[in-house]
């Protein structure tokens, strides 16, 4: 199925979840995440797009966008952008992509651990790179990248005597 | 103090000793004999921490060969390493490892901060990286470059080595019987 058709498609399906779709260097569509999980296993199921390259956040100064890199091995091809747009920065949530692709694990972890989205319904959300008491998500726009003292970042120690 | 050498204190007035010991008995001082002994085999813990640590390896391979000093021995266990050579970036992940790996050393242990990265933090005034060393232990030589070349590397050992000449059982920290207050 071509990009134009599985578009075509997801319009029919899903008419009032599918809400823009600008035109630039990939096929991109923007998305609702109310019912992101049916969008998602229909993009997979019907559209055969069935391997999630790459998941990422943009932090801009209106929302966060939470950006999916769809492709196909069934029907080799172009990739197919999904973003989602949340305009709520204080307390961002969208679905996992977790039950329908088994590649945004470790993605949705770390897409929390810098920015600080949750995603609802992750089997095991929590940080991947940075450490339990770390003081904020440091890819976001707002965070201040200056210096931090080894007592400030909330590192814990081993006992002394089980060094 | 001046530098002890061996030989310095072989020099023993011959009249001290009897005839039938003149020819067989040596005399000298136990921080001679120790200071003799641990400066030429002080071995360095296999550590790398970033960039520098190529330069630290260069230093070891056959063109520079910090072997020549006795140090030849990189151990692959911090409980039989006498030097710790932070070498490279220190970011906060890895800080409580180095530090774990500093207090595995038994006493006496040596920390050498190689390159701007250890001395300062460097070019990276990030959230991510320890902004110098010395926030983690006491520091005994710090070697400038970025990275330093290894006859930089091997400089700052001879410095250690000097420094080393320079200390007695007497007044160490590590073989008093209360820690100082």
């Amino acid at each position: 199925m071509s990009h134009d058709a599985t578009l075509a498609d997801l319009q029919a399906a899903f008419p009032d979840q599918v809400v823009e779709h600008p035109q630039g260097l990939d096929f991109t569509v923007v998305v609702l995440p109310d019912r992101l999980r049916e969008l998602f296993l229909h993009l997979r199921d019907k559209a055969k797009l069935n391997y999630l390259s790459n998941l990422t956040v943009v932090d801009r100064p209106e929302r966060f966008e939470v950006v999916y890199h769809l492709y196909s091995t069934i029907e080799p091809g172009p990739v197919f952008v999904v973003k989602v747009y949340l305009p709520d920065k204080e307390s961002a949530h969208v679905p996992s992509a977790v039950p329908v692709w088994q590649s945004a694990y470790y993605q949705e972890r770390e897409a929390f651990d810098m920015f600080g989205v949750v995603f609802d319904g992750h089997p095991g959300l929590t940080r991947l790179l940075l450490w339990e008491g770390f003081p904020g998500h440091p890819l976001r726009k707002d965070f201040v990248n200056r210096t931090y003292s080894f007592d400030e970042m909330g590192q814990t120690l081993p006992p002394e005597d089980q060094r | 103090m001046p530098e002890r050498s061996l030989e310095h204190t072989l020099s023993v007035p011959e009249t001290l000793l009897p005839d039938d010991l003149k020819r067989n008995v040596l005399l000298t001082t136990v921080d001679a004999v120790y200071n003799w002994a641990r400066r030429r085999s002080m071995w360095p813990l296999t550590f790398g921490l970033a960039c520098c640590a190529l330069e630290m390896i260069a230093a070891g391979a056959s063109r520079y060969d910090y072997g020549r000093l006795g140090m030849d021995i990189p151990r692959a266990t911090p409980r039989q390493a006498d030097l710790l050579i932070l070498s490279g970036t220190i970011t906060h992940k890895m800080a409580p490892q180095v530090l774990r790996v500093w207090e595995q050393m038994p006493e006496p242990k040596y920390a050498l901060a190689m390159g701007a990265c250890a001395i300062s933090g460097g070019t990276f005034s990030s959230y991510a990286v320890v902004q110098g060393a010395s926030q983690l232990m006491p520091i005994d030589i710090f070697v400038p470059g970025c990275p330093p070349r290894p006859e930089a590397l091997i400089n700052a050992f001879v410095k250690l080595h000097e420094m080393l000449l320079k200390q007695s059982v007497k007044t160490v920290e590590w073989y008093a019987k209360e820690p100082k207050a």
